[in-house]
């Protein structure tokens, strides 16, 4: 009996003991890093190291550990993975493609990087992604106009590149002044993807082939649609980053100074560390995360929430939308909040008017159709979390007792009956009495 | 039977009579048979009141084979809609159905209920409820529903009784209602559990033409308000009052034009007319058709012209000058009709007349619907009706019908002009459309009887004359009609008595057929719920396939309460009421559009499918495939239709792109749109990999007797979701877009 309580508690417990995702606290918290070599982690130790600076608990394990597994009994042990192993052709333990694609499809977040040489299940995960990299294992890209400058010549192939998406919330709002250094594969996105985003372009004159070779056939991929590091957020809000170079993450890239080709600024630290680290925030939703609460619509002075509306009546809408600062929930303030009263098409569009304090509303009246309406707010902002909130309400017309009892229009007939009722009985007493 | 009634009826005037008397007829048997002779009268009522309460009760039973075989359950599609608007009754009162708006049906445009449909059906079923719950009994209001409309069959006897009384005497309404009660053209539509509207308004129908026929031969105001409210419940009952509101013009057409204007017509008309009117705009669904739809303008200008006759006999009264009158006669008709015409003309070019349905034209143009309104010519009960569906549903009485006509002429009346149009027009339309054989049955019974009474009164008149004759002749003069009789008897009188003989047992014999016939007909052909379907197994024994019931108590168990399914429009009503899940589109087929986009979907390739089932929020699909068991009124069969009604709407869908040489099927030489679509596709989902029968390969279609052609299905925007035991019904759950794409 004892042991059933204790039991019984500890079940009770179990929610409050769990530091996991929740809709309360976005931001990611037990992350998994998964390397191809163990010298990685002391190699790219800064950018590990910032992670960890923020909060976030970073568990290192070989890619091919077989004990590795990223949940358990069905509920996820991470909140966010790391892949540092693009030479990796099977994960260890109960890893695989599938197993991955599954982790971000239930909402969780991925950073992964190739690199030259990046094996098929890499490439595979990139792919799912709408990300396609160079097909020719050993290409990189090369750039002759803007590599940067070192004390040998080279190859051209580590090349700075300042194409950054222009998005503050992505990249936080201080501007990234000095360029970032790339050595690795380019890669391009898929055009029928819309969620995937470059992140760094490679300049105009940039292409991906093997430097090693002589350049037989045009290079398939050329100029800026060559994507250097790309970010993809899902439909349920999961955010991937795929960069094609594993080095651009290391502590010698970040530390190491950076000149451009053909300019004469010399930065001394390359904007590698900005970069990452600021797309890492955005990554794993300590920036640009949204939330709507307390939808609420009603007729104007009521308190309660109809089951169904009449038409033509006059209706408020409020919702409270707040941003997650990385420690607490903000209001968000924006003039650009919709809402759609919607039945195949929108029949109401309205701006939301805002209190500043996170309260958006508006009022409108109900259209003259009746139907199975939607109270629909798209919001869809570069960076942010997309909102897709419906609420369905049917609107029913007018009962047989609402309309008016009595209308000018029809007077004409009233008398008409009722003279007519009038004349009928004295027709009656006439002709029944005068004869 | 007469010999039974005797006993029955000396016992009963033993126990009046004193036992002095009793002992006096006892003793003296002369004296008995004269107080039998003076009961006559009251013999006959008895005879009448116990063979009308045997039919009565056949009436009711001979509908209940389909309880007694599977349960007591809702058939058909349209009675589930009925059952749930009456739940709905029963459950929220009167003004909450009156303004219901049903936001689960014709997503996302809705329905109101209460305004789209006849309400008589459910408001009746409701009042037996409420009476039944009053009397303390505690049934559950399907069982009402399932009974409503055998009782309204029992009643209908009734109403043929007393309609073939006043049409010809009183045994020809006795035959009439024995006729009805088991005619297979009336129970195929009023078994229990075809809880529609059919069921009440036949008898609501004939109520109607019964009272309106009374007024007519009495000229009572009384009659002619009472069939003016016999006309109001068959409008609140049935969209079949649209042949009453036609037909008794018609008919008082008739009796203007043959001279037989009388001012009991014009009381009976008038009244019937106005008052019907006025009650039947109270009927929210019919409004102001009465004087707005060109449907309705016969009755009204019939009407006028009811009028303008008054108006011309008065003036004859007054005039005396014959030649004047002419004139003014000529004059008068003239102005009438111009102004009939201009009336109409004006009114229909400004739209106030609205101009005849769709439905309307193809009954007086069978060919319409096919080529103008595909959603109206797919209903299997609108297509031209197949002669043997004559002779299955009417037997005996396709050949006494003429007899009936016959005899009809032979005597003619304002009532007996009246059974004639009646059953001449409603043969008509019984053609055009093969669920019309319904409004024509109670006119094919109520002739037959004629025919019947008449010739067994005639044949047994012959027999029992001629014994008379033979017996009373010596002793007693016959009477004056008596005796013509005898004269004409007097010719061949041996032969013809027993040609009297013999045709009374031949008609015995065809009437004794006609009962086996009909009861055969009830038991196999009309006693199936076709929500349950039943088949024969390989040794004799019943199989019984539930898969619907399956299927929708799958989606009300599993679904999510406001999922929206997805499935050709016959299914919408059981799913709403079994399944209770919100539909895209039903039975009630209001917008074509809607169930044009339904059809579209479903004959697309599945990409394009998927667009448009996410525009109308879809989360099911529902198709319902025969081809494990062979049941052939499975999607695949209807689903040229459903290119034809999609195609109607949507020119992107070509009926010829789904056939191959103008042939349709589903095997390997099937066209490739065919074996792509989404309906094929739903359809056929790992069937090749299904053994059905044994020698035949895998996907072997039975219901087709073809292997299918595309064995290898993927789904890319769907899953299988639940497939039912016989695989009659399967589900599909549209996924939610790509999380990454």
């Amino acid at each position: 009996m004892s042991r059933f309580v204790v039991f019984l508690t500890l079940i009770a417990l179990l929610p409050t003991l769990s530091f996991s995702f929740t809709p309360e606290s976005p931001t990611d918290r037990r992350i998994l890093v998964l390397l191809d070599d163990v010298s990685l982690k002391s190699s790219h130790s800064l950018f590990f190291k910032s992670l960890q600076s923020r909060g976030f608990e970073l568990e290192f394990k070989l890619a091919d550990d077989p004990k590795i597994s990223l949940q358990r009994y069905g509920q996820y042990l991470y909140d966010g993975l790391i892949l540092f192993s693009p030479t990796i052709e099977r994960f260890g333990g109960s890893v695989d493609l599938a197993a991955i694609l599954d982790f971000v499809d239930s909402g969780h977040d991925l950073i992964m990087s190739a690199d030259v040489s990046a094996s098929d299940l890499i490439r595979e995960i990139a792919t799912e992604c709408g990300v396609e990299f160079d097909e020719d294992p050993a290409a990189m890209v090369i750039d002759h106009t803007s590599f940067a400058v070192s004390d040998t010549e080279g190859d051209h192939t580590l090349i700075v590149s300042d194409d950054f998406i222009k998005s503050d919330v992505i990249l936080g709002k201080e501007k990234i002044e000095a360029p970032v250094l790339f050595r690795g594969i380019g890669h391009s996105t898929n055009p029928a993807n819309s969620l995937v985003l470059k992140a760094l372009s490679a300049s105009p004159a940039a292409y991906s082939a093997n430097p090693k070779s002589k350049l037989s056939n045009p290079p398939s991929l050329t100029g800026s649609a060559i994507s250097l590091v790309s970010v993809v957020q899902a439909r349920n809000n999961a955010r991937v980053l795929i960069s094609g170079s594993l080095s651009m993450f290391s502590n010698r890239l970040f530390r190491s100074g950076v000149q451009k080709a053909g300019s004469s600024t010399k930065h001394e630290k390359s904007g590698n560390e900005q970069f990452l680290t600021e797309l890492s925030r955005w990554v794993f939703h300590e920036r640009g995360h949204l939330k709507a609460v307390n939808v609420s619509h009603q007729n104007v002075g009521e308190a309660n929430e109809p089951s169904m509306y009449r038409i033509k009546d006059d209706l408020e809408y409020s919702v409270e939308i707040y941003e997650w600062s990385g420690t607490s929930w903000e209001p968000y303030v924006a003039e650009d909040v919709q809402v759609q009263f919607y039945m195949m098409s929108p029949y109401v569009l309205k701006t939301l008017s805002t209190n500043q304090k996170g309260l958006y509303y508006t009022a409108f009246k109900v259209p003259d159709v009746y139907g199975v309406f939607q109270f629909k707010v798209e919001y869809q902002r570069l960076g942010y979390t997309s909102l897709s909130l419906s609420k369905q309400i049917p609107v029913r017309p007018f009962r047989h007792n609402e309309y008016e009892r009595f209308i000018t229009a029809a007077f004409p007939y009233y008398g008409s009956s009722f003279s007519m009722m009038a004349g009928f009985f004295i027709f009656t007493i006439v002709y029944l009495y005068n004869k | 039977m007469v010999g039974k009634m005797e006993a029955v009826n000396g016992v009963k005037s033993g126990s009046n009579s004193s036992p002095s008397t009793f002992q006096s007829a006892f003793f003296k048997p002369d004296l008995s048979l004269k107080s039998l002779k003076l009961k006559t009268k009251q013999q006959e009522l008895l005879i009448r009141v116990s063979i009308l309460t045997l039919v009565y009760i056949l009436a009711f039973i001979t509908r209940l084979f389909s309880v007694l075989r599977y349960e007591s359950m809702i058939h058909e599609f349209d009675p589930y809609f009925n059952y749930r608007t009456t739940l709905f009754l029963t459950e929220k009162g009167f003004y909450e159905f009156w303004n219901w708006f049903d936001s689960e049906s014709w997503y996302p445009l809705g329905r109101i209920i209460g305004g789209t449909l006849y309400p008589g059906l459910m408001v009746t079923a409701a009042l037996i409820y409420s009476i039944i719950r009053f009397l303390r009994f505690a049934v559950h209001i399907r069982e009402v529903c399932v009974l409503t409309a055998p009782f309204f069959a029992s009643n209908t006897t009734i109403v043929a009784y007393f309609f073939g009384k006043e049409l010809w005497d009183s045994g020809a309404g006795l035959v009439a209602a024995a006729l009805i009660a088991i005619c297979p053209g009336y129970i195929s539509r009023s078994v229990a559990g075809s809880y529609d509207n059919e069921g009440v308004a036949i008898f609501a129908l004939l109520l109607t033409f019964y009272l309106f026929v009374k007024a007519v031969n009495t000229g009572s105001l009384a009659w002619a308000l009472a069939s003016a409210f016999g006309y109001f419940y068959m409008v609140s009952a049935w969209g079949g009052y649209v042949f009453i509101i036609n037909l008794i013009p018609l008919y008082a057409m008739v009796l203007l034009i043959t001279g037989r204007y009388s001012m009991r017509l014009y009381v009976a008309y008038n009244c019937m007319y106005i008052l019907g009117m006025l009650l039947a705009m109270q009927i929210r669904f019919v409004g102001f058709q009465h004087v707005q739809s060109g449907e309705h303008m016969a009755a009204m200008g019939v009407f006028f012209l009811m009028q303008v006759f008054y108006f011309l006999d008065w003036v004859k009264h007054l005039l005396s000058d014959t030649k004047l009158f002419q004139a003014f006669l000529r004059i008068t008709v003239t102005c009438a009709v111009g102004v009939g015409a201009i009336a109409l003309g004006v009114g229909t070019a400004s739209g106030y007349i609205s101009p005849w349905t769709g439905r309307f034209y193809s009954l007086l143009d069978p060919t319409y619907a096919k080529d103008h309104i595909p959603i109206i010519a797919s209903v299997s009960e609108h297509q031209p009706t197949a002669w043997s569906s004559f002779m299955f549903d009417f037997h005996i009485l396709l050949f006494l019908f003429p007899a009936g006509l016959y005899f009809c002429f032979k005597r003619l009346s304002d009532a007996t002009i009246f059974i004639v149009m009646y059953g001449l027009t409603s043969m008509y339309f019984a053609g055009v459309m093969v669920r019309l054989i319904l409004v024509a049955t109670p006119a094919m019974c109520l002739i037959s009887a004629i025919a019947v009474s008449a010739t067994i009164k005639n044949l047994t008149q012959l027999v029992r004359t001629k014994s008379k004759v033979a017996h009373t002749g010596s002793s007693k003069g016959t009477t004056s009609g008596k005796a013509s009789s005898k004269a004409s008897l007097d010719q061949s009188l041996p032969f013809q008595r027993n040609g009297a003989v013999a045709l009374l047992i031949g008609a015995f014999y065809l009437l004794c057929k006609y009962v086996t016939h009909c009861t055969w007909v009830t038991s196999e052909a009309y006693s199936s719920p076709s929500i349950v379907l039943a088949a024969r197994g390989a040794y004799g024994n019943r199989v019984i396939f539930d898969d619907y019931r399956e299927a929708y108590f799958w989606l009300r168990q599993n679904t999510p309460p406001d999922a929206k399914v997805m499935s050709w429009w016959d299914y919408g009503y059981q799913i709403t009421a079994m399944g209770n899940r919100t539909v895209i589109v039903d039975n009630n087929t209001w917008n074509n559009t809607h169930i044009a986009t339904v059809g579209r979907a479903m004959s697309s390739y599945e990409d394009e499918a998927y667009e448009i089932m996410r525009s109308l929020d879809v989360d099911y699909v529902l198709v319902v495939f025969g081809g494990v068991t062979g049941y052939s009124s499975d999607d695949i069969n209807k689903f040229l239709w459903m290119v034809r009604i999609g195609g109607g709407v949507f020119p992107v869908i070509k009926e010829p792109d789904y056939l191959v040489n103008g042939e349709y099927r589903v095997d390997k030489g099937a066209a490739p749109k065919m074996l792509n679509c989404l309906m094929y596709k739903l359809s056929y989902y790992r069937f090749g990999e299904l053994q059905t029968e044994y020698g035949k390969p895998p996907g072997y279609d039975r219901a087709r007797g073809a292997e299918i052609g595309n064995k290898d299905i993927k789904l890319e925007y769907l899953e299988e979701a639940f497939t039912t035991s016989n695989w009659i019904v399967r589900i599909y759950k549209v996924k939610p877009p790509n999380n990454r794409w």
